[in-house]
């Protein structure tokens, strides 16, 4: 496995400006500060079981700003990032995890992306499936989809990748590569030297990077997009990182894992090294990073107001999106629940028929 | 009072009474069947060092050493399938799938392979392994963690399913599957895993299999239900009871193979019969039950039967589950339906 630089970079990544980096950089400071409101919101009771993506800032932040709108982005669940620069509110990227369906309302870039992904790795096979369309209507567009260092030991993981390199599909697939799978670290998941070298039986190109160097991140999967949009074929790209959450607000690391792996880890944590770089390059002030944080601040405090005030669906909602058309059973089924739930106010009858 | 003192002493207090919740009673039968029987083997995601993410196999691993508790990659239908070939050669694997909602993958190795292995082989070979998985809704988790599919499991010829409703019933019926000679999906409803605490005896006795288990007489309706469920239902048999209603509660617990001797019976007994089940109505094991009792108690009927259910829909995401769930309420109110008093 690639041992992260613990070092910050002394010289600028070649072809990356100030300007760039301090942009992901307020970028990586809200995914942060959003996420650690999230978590808070879990332990009053406010918010659901959520995945955290500390640590891997860099990933998300990464494969954002590389991403074009009419590319397609299938997700996994700790995409937080990614999804924000896609253009999914954290309004949204909240209700998901508040557990309301209606967080899935993708608009912008992300009309056309997928849900989110829960069950490990079948969003892999999804992938190659929009890369097959987008392909056939020779767009030059690429499908770029986004996997945990666990889901690679899934038969769906491998069985993508096999058509991808077979069909030569316009595909991304990037691995979070955060070191664990819940309590399983990575030597008990594989016994592969690294992950990107799953690639090589797929005959595709695979590529390890450090996960926690955004610039590395956007240049690897930049790269890797331009040329799928060309049509040169799929990459694979393992981004190294820390997971340096629990799993998710249900689990609990110190079970499984020394404190003294996590605070080593800590040490090389993205956006802290990022701030380093920006102020080792003089591209960073005190009065910039205060009013960066201010802003992030409220943009985090507004979105948390409007979670917080988005009413409950009516009791019949969730019935009307099984089919295109209304179904006779399920025409039933929500009278039943007008029954049920008299005092509530109903959506409209849209599609009742009377049975 | 220390249950995990309890828990640890052992074996050597066979008839030790625990007063534990029903997760800790899979982890006291998983324990005793790993102490009685060398080839039980306890594999999974997370199971071992993380003891599961819901605890049924903590403190296994140190007990029993990595070599019978096992951390699994992350992959289902590699568990499914190394548990079958395991058992075909003299092991008892007992695998867990994390939730109920990431079987799938399995179910081409638990359909095509071990739910027929001893009837395409002539008997030649078995599979006796236990597959263990939580299931069903109302704890607020994320979406694909809370789905109620017993019954696409119930439907596959050579499979048994079986679902515990108490600590008790979760001792002896999964100690009992675990024994068993064929595969058993063994389904937690994990809502319950922790609301009562019951006496369990670490007796090593196992419960029957393929057998219901009446929780309570009555002689004027009959609720049937199992899992998660059956607390509702006897929520619903006490607010009737207070009315003058005496219901036969019937807890199912082996869905598949159905033990209809006990629900017949029943059923001829009060003339009338409420299926409650979390599932999504169309085509579940109360649909099952229900053309059953038609075809065996018809005549006994004095109104017809009725089943409380979930929606034709996925569970809601956690916000809105509750819409979804059945309540002690409309089991009263199908109850009366059936009594016929709205
Ligand atoms: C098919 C499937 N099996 C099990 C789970 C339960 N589960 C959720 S996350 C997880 C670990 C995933 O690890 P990894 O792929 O490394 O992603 P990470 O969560 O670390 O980002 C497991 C086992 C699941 N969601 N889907
Ligand atoms: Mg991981």
């Amino acid at each position: 496995m690639t041992q992260l630089k613990k070092q910050v970079a002394s010289t600028l990544p070649a072809n990356i400006s100030l300007d760039w980096l301090r942009s992901a950089y307020s970028h990586m400071v809200l995914i942060r500060a959003f996420d650690k409101k999230v978590v808070a919101l879990q332990r009053t009771g406010q918010m659901r079981t959520y995945p955290s993506c500390l640590g891997q800032e860099a990933i998300g932040v990464g494969i954002g700003l590389a991403l074009q709108d009419n590319d397609v982005f299938v997700p996994y669940y700790r995409d937080q990032a990614t999804l924000f620069l896609r253009g999914v509110s954290l309004t949204q990227i909240m209700q998901v995890w508040g557990g309301d369906e209606r967080g899935h309302l993708f608009e912008g870039a992300a009309r056309r992306d997928l849900p989110l992904c829960i069950p490990i790795a079948t969003q892999m096979t999804h992938a190659a499936g929009v890369a097959i369309a987008l392909k056939s209507r020779a767009e030059h567009q690429a499908c770029l989809v986004t996997c945990g260092d666990g889901a690679t030991s899934k038969g769906d993981f491998s069985e993508a990748l096999n058509l991808a390199g077979l069909w030569q599909l316009p595909m991304v697939c990037v691995i979070n590569n955060n070191q664990w799978a819940i309590s399983v670290p990575l030597h008990k998941q594989t016994a592969c030297q690294t992950l990107a070298q799953k690639a090589v039986a797929a005959g595709m190109e695979g590529v390890q990077i450090d996960g926690n160097d955004v610039a590395e991140v956007y240049q690897a999967v930049d790269r890797a997009l331009t040329k799928a949009r060309q049509g040169k074929g799929p990459t694979l790209i393992e981004a190294v990182s820390y997971r340096l959450s629990d799993h998710t607000t249900a689990d609990d690391a110190t079970r499984y894992r020394d404190l003294e792996q996590v605070n080593n880890a800590w040490e090389r944590e993205p956006v802290k090294r990022l701030q380093s770089l920006l102020h080792a390059h003089q591209g960073w002030s005190p009065e910039q990073e205060n009013a960066l944080l201010e802003s992030v601040r409220k943009q985090v405090d507004d979105a948390v107001t409007a979670y917080l005030s988005i009413p409950p669906q009516p009791a019949d909602e969730f019935l009307k999106y099984q089919f295109a058309e209304m179904t006779t059973p399920l025409a039933l089924q929500i009278s039943w629940q007008h029954e049920r739930f008299p005092e509530h106010e109903t959506s409209d009858s849209n599609g009742v028929q009377k049975s | 009072m220390s249950v995990t003192r309890a828990v640890n002493s052992g074996l050597s207090d066979i008839n030790t009474v625990h007063e534990i919740t029903m997760v800790e009673a899979v982890t006291l039968a998983l324990r005793r069947a790993m102490t009685e029987d060398p080839t039980v083997v306890v594999l999974g995601e997370d199971v071992a060092t993380n003891g599961g993410v819901f605890r049924a196999t903590e403190n296994l691993k140190t007990e029993f050493g990595f070599k019978r508790v096992l951390d699994t990659p992350l992959a289902e239908s590699m568990i499914a399938g190394i548990s079958i070939g395991m058992a075909t050669h003299g092991m008892r694997p007992v695998a867990e799938i994390q939730f109920m909602g990431f079987i799938f993958a399995a179910m081409e190795q638990i359909v095509c392979h071990a739910a027929r292995m001893r009837n395409r082989t002539r008997g030649r070979l078995h599979c006796p392994l236990v597959i263990r998985a939580p299931f069903g809704g109302g704890i607020g988790a994320p979406e694909h963690h809370s789905e109620s599919t017993e019954a696409l499991f119930a439907h596959i010829p050579g499979l048994r399913v079986v679902i515990p409703s108490s600590p008790v019933r979760a001792y002896g019926l999964l100690l009992s599957a675990i024994r068993n000679p064929d595969p058993v999906l063994f389904l937690e409803p994990k809502r319950i895993y922790r609301i009562v605490r019951q006496r369990v005896v670490d007796s090593g006795k196992g419960l029957p299999l393929d057998t219901c288990f009446t929780l309570r007489q009555g002689d004027d309706i009959t609720l049937i239900s199992w899992g998660a469920m059956m607390h509702e239902t006897l929520q619903a048999a006490t607010q009737l009871q207070q009315r003058g209603v005496n219901a036969d509660v019937i807890d199912v617990a082996t869905i598949s193979p159905l033990d209809m001797t006990t629900i017949v019976r029943s059923v001829r007994h009060t003339g009338r019969c409420v299926i409650v089940q979390e599932a999504a109505r169309s085509g579940g094991i109360a649909s099952e039950i229900s053309a059953r009792v038609a075809e065996e108690a018809m005549p006994w009927l004095q109104s017809p039967v009725q089943r409380v259910t979930g929606f034709d829909t996925p569970m809601p995401y956690p916000r809105h589950e509750h819409y979804y769930l059945p309540t002690a309420a409309d089991i009263v109110r199908a109850c009366e339906r059936t009594l016929g008093v709205i």
